[in-house]
């Protein structure tokens, strides 16, 4: 073949973009691609492919796709575990000469996909997920307000992992750091494939973030059952609403952004080069727009979690919900007035300095609020603890901390000495894992019985409670106290050998991490094993006070056979208390939307359209663009989305439960 | 509405008797002002890039050497034309003539196609002139704005040709009524962002 002809059909991509020399990626691509062709096999063995198509993939069922999102961010959890591991590995052992076991290159780009993996692509589908699976169910909805949005949106994030996973293996990943700052991560520092798998990956996934935030939002304001104020909103809810206001307000600026480092990368524009007037600090503010509101979009729907936790395992109406509400909205607020303090150094002067100090020292008011709120819930109430409840108590010992390290850094003296140190990276890990990643385990404990019918089985969930805490605090008390001592970030090697101890109790703690994550997954293996021993009937095993708690576990497709009545924030404790009885007859048919594969198949076309721009394969990016074009026009013209379930399969399935619950009544 | 349900009879009632329906579509407006918004940033930050980088000629051309108020004004009738014949065609829609609502919509879509040829005619005579994106950041910033607009306008005028297929398959069905609204707003929105342009980027732009 000629040599042009190669290069139009496959651009830059050549052998030697598969990193056949890197013995650790071939490793990983033996273990990742037999494991893959197992898990393929199994399902085609099986005859899973249309149960999965027309169940799953298809579906628009904001439980389904709850469900999927969790599943995506295990799945990464996973992979960007991985990452972290190997650094602390590394780091551990490249003393005294030793260069350890990761070249360079390789150690770059673990360090940008760790972080660019852990944020976008766990954290995001697990706050994701969560939501899609719980506010319907608490709003009384029977679904999200589009559906099919929903679906294509859960599709386009999975798009986005796809790319980035694919960089693993064809080409490689950025190596600049996960906020990818030029002019590092510009055409001139960064002439190969790693930005661009960065930015169309961050691309297609944000596209179904933003759409996701919209219909969020649209679902949390419309769709509320009759009697449902925004002051009766569950918390949970309205750390959602808040959550997604925060995603349709700054994903915008992530797309515009990066769209801005691409028009350089690709086009030879001048917005963030060295020369020719580009101004590198404006990608910095930009980006930090954006990022900022995003710690908040990760940490506010589990300050929701907790809230709704601690009010259940106390047996106590939370204390303060109006307050909780408003702090949650001034957090919301504070949120996009705090960038700066991501780069105190860059020389904005003092009076800028202080005052993006004194903002980010403010929001620790409503926090801290919400802290007490909490406390005051426990305080003299009935309290079990359950696993939710353990991570929930926790999450209060180690948030607080974490939060205190965060004042700190919002000294901009301070920051100076301490800015991208390890102090920092404990510092955001320490709210991280212990906010939103204890959040999660909290709420996926929580929540699980509603989603499948049983329980999770509690020794299991024990020991990956206590190797996961454990694991915390040995694997980041010591890059605080490093941080303390001027150690910075992303460093491969050290000459001094004292501080390999530290390192060596970090890698401990990582140890102890991976520990909980394998015991997670057994708890998950074992609960399936004994379901049922573990199920429950009632579909409210916590003796719960939201609305999710009052229909099935798991729900029916339509979530409510008649749409609930709402008069008190804890609905479903008050309609327990005024002694509700469940409807035996008298179903309607009830409208719901039909599945569709269109979400499935537009994010085909936009991984390829990512793939052919990352690769310089203009023929794939256009072809794929137009497709994904016409797929979304014709798409339009299906005015058929929607069916109507029949009254009789509606009664059917409520005596089904009726049956259910009068056996589990004789049986107690 | 609860009270009632509640104060029916001795005992509560905590459901609806009969299919409480979400009116089909009834988020959509709000779901579409939102993605307003959301783009409405997107057209923010490219305005923020603008006001960092729009004087920065790295002793390239500058405005005054480029822009052509003339050719710049005609082009904004085109627009707000078209946003004003777009309202005829609402208008229309609202009393049911489908003829005349195609109509209106074929003439918003030619002003919108005169747009986008004088645009595309400016910007050609500009990169003729050496006035390339990539000359200065001032350059890549008004490109970048002003080429985003000029981007929705095309996509606004393919959602156009589609819905104008729409209609003429179903008829001013509530579903079609919907989206022609939605594009309505859309239409109007680019007329919003481009006085935005046409302000900063061309008039200030020359006084610079």
């Amino acid at each position: 073949m000629p040599e042009s002809l190669t290069k139009f059909i496959f651009g830059r991509l050549t052998l030697e973009s598969l990193p056949l020399h890197e013995p650790i990626v071939v490793a990983t691509f033996v273990v990742v691609a037999l494991g893959g062709l197992a898990l393929l096999g199994a399902v085609t063995y099986f005859k899973l492919w249309g149960y999965l198509w027309r169940e799953w993939f298809t579906s628009v069922d904001h439980k389904k796709i709850g469900i999927m999102y969790m599943v995506l961010g295990l799945v990464m959890l996973l992979r960007g575990f991985s990452d972290a591991i190997m650094m602390r590995l590394q780091q551990a052992i490249a003393f005294n000469g030793s260069e350890g076991y990761l070249n360079a290159h390789h150690y770059d780009q673990i360090f940008t996909a760790h972080g660019v993996i852990m944020i976008f692509f766990v954290a995001m589908p697990f706050v994701t997920g969560l939501m899609n699976f719980v506010v319907p169910l608490q709003i009384g909805a029977r679904d999200v307000s589009f559906p099919f949005l929903n679906n294509f949106s859960f599709w386009m994030t999975v798009g986005g992992a796809i790319l980035v996973m694919a960089s693993l293996f064809v080409g490689e990943f950025a190596r600049t750091g996960w906020l990818a700052y030029p002019p590092l991560s510009g055409i001139n520092y960064s002439p190969d494939v790693g930005v661009d798998y960065y930015i169309w990956a961050l691309q297609v996934a944000g596209v179904g973030t933003t759409l996701s935030g919209i219909n969020l939002i649209c679902t949390i304001i419309k769709m509320r059952a009759p009697g449902m104020t925004m002051m009766r909103m569950p918390v949970f809810t309205w750390t959602s609403l808040c959550t997604n206001v925060l995603i349709v307000a700054s994903f915008p600026v992530l797309t515009a952004v990066l769209t801005l480092l691409a028009l350089d990368r690709y086009v030879g524009t001048n917005f963030f080069t060295n020369d020719f007037g580009g101004n590198p600090m404006m990608y910095v503010n930009l980006i930090w727009i954006w990022g900022h509101p995003e710690v908040y979009i990760l940490i506010l729907p589990l300050f929701g979690v907790f809230s709704e936790v601690t009010s259940t395992f106390s047996g106590k109406r939370l204390f303060g919900y109006t307050s909780m509400v408003y702090a949650t909205v001034v957090i919301t607020i504070l949120s996009y007035l705090v960038w700066l303090h991501h780069f105190f150094t860059m020389g904005s002067g003092a009076s800028v300095n202080s005052f993006f100090g004194i903002t980010t020292m403010i929001i620790s008011i409503p926090t801290g609020a919400k802290m007490f709120n909490w406390l005051f819930t426990m305080y003299r109430g009935r309290i079990r603890f359950e696993l939710p409840m353990m991570w929930t108590v926790a999450f209060m010992l180690t948030f607080v901390v974490g939060g205190m390290t965060g004042v700190l850094l919002a000294v901009p003296p301070a920051d100076f000495v301490l800015h991208n140190s390890l102090f920092l990276i404990a510092h955001f890990h320490n709210v991280i894992i212990g906010g939103v990643l204890f959040g999660l385990f909290a709420g996926i404990a929580y929540w699980w019985p509603k989603a499948f019918g049983f329980r999770l089985d509690p020794f299991w969930g024990k020991v990956s409670f206590w190797c996961w805490v454990l694991g915390f605090w040995f694997a980041f008390m010591p890059l605080y106290i490093l941080g303390l001592m001027g150690v910075t970030r992303r460093m491969r090697v050290f000459d001094d050998p004292s501080l390999q101890i530290w390192f060596v109790i970090a890698a401990f703690g990582a140890v102890l991490i991976a520990a909980g994550i394998a015991a997670f997954l057994v708890q998950i293996f074992v609960s399936i094993r004994k379901r049922a021993e573990l199920v429950d009937v009632t579909g409210d095993p916590w003796d719960g006070r939201t609305l999710e708690w009052s229909t099935s576990s798991p729900p029916p497709a339509y979530n409510f056979a008649f749409t609930p009545i709402i008069r008190d924030n804890d609905a479903w404790w008050d309609m327990k208390k005024a002694g509700y009885r469940r409807p035996l007859s008298g179903f309607k048919p009830i409208h719901m939307p039909k599945n569709t594969g269109t979400g499935v198949i537009l994010a085909v076309f936009s991984v390829a359209l990512g793939f052919g721009l990352i690769w310089y394969m203009w023929w794939l990016a256009a072809l794929s663009f137009v497709c994904l074009i016409a797929t979304a026009i014709g798409h339009t013209f299906n005015y058929h989305r929607d069916f109507d379930i029949p009254a009789a399969e509606v009664a059917q399935t409520e005596e089904a439960r009726t049956a259910l619950l009068a056996a589990e009544g004789a049986r107690a | 509405m609860a009270s009632t349900a509640i104060t029916a009879g001795a005992e509560p009632v905590f459901h609806l008797e009969e299919e409480h329906a979400h009116a089909e579509g009834g988020s959509t407006m709000l779901g579409f002002w939102l993605y307003l918004m959301s783009d409405c940033l997107i057209f923010a930050m490219l305005f923020a890039a603008f006001g960092v980088l729009g004087g920065n000629y790295a002793a390239g051309p500058a405005p005054k050497d480029l822009f052509d108020l003339g050719l710049v004004a005609v082009n904004t009738t085109m627009l707000l034309l078209s946003s004003i014949t777009y309202g005829f065609a609402m208008l229309t829609m609202d009393k049911g003539r489908v003829g005349a609502t195609q109509g209106w919509l074929a003439v918003t879509m030619l002003f919108g196609l005169a747009f986008l040829s004088i645009e595309l005619y400016e910007f050609a005579h500009m990169i003729h002139e050496g006035a390339t994106p990539q000359r200065s950041a001032f350059l890549s910033s008004f490109f970048t704005l002003v080429g985003t607009h000029g981007l929705h306008v095309t996509f606004g005028i393919v959602w156009m040709v589609t819905l104008m297929v729409q209609v003429a398959r179903h008829g001013l069905i509530e579903a079609n009524r919907r989206r022609l609204m939605c594009l309505s707003m859309f239409w109007h929105f680019l007329d919003v962002v481009w006085i935005g342009v046409f302000t900063f980027v061309y008039l200030m732009g020359t006084l610079r």
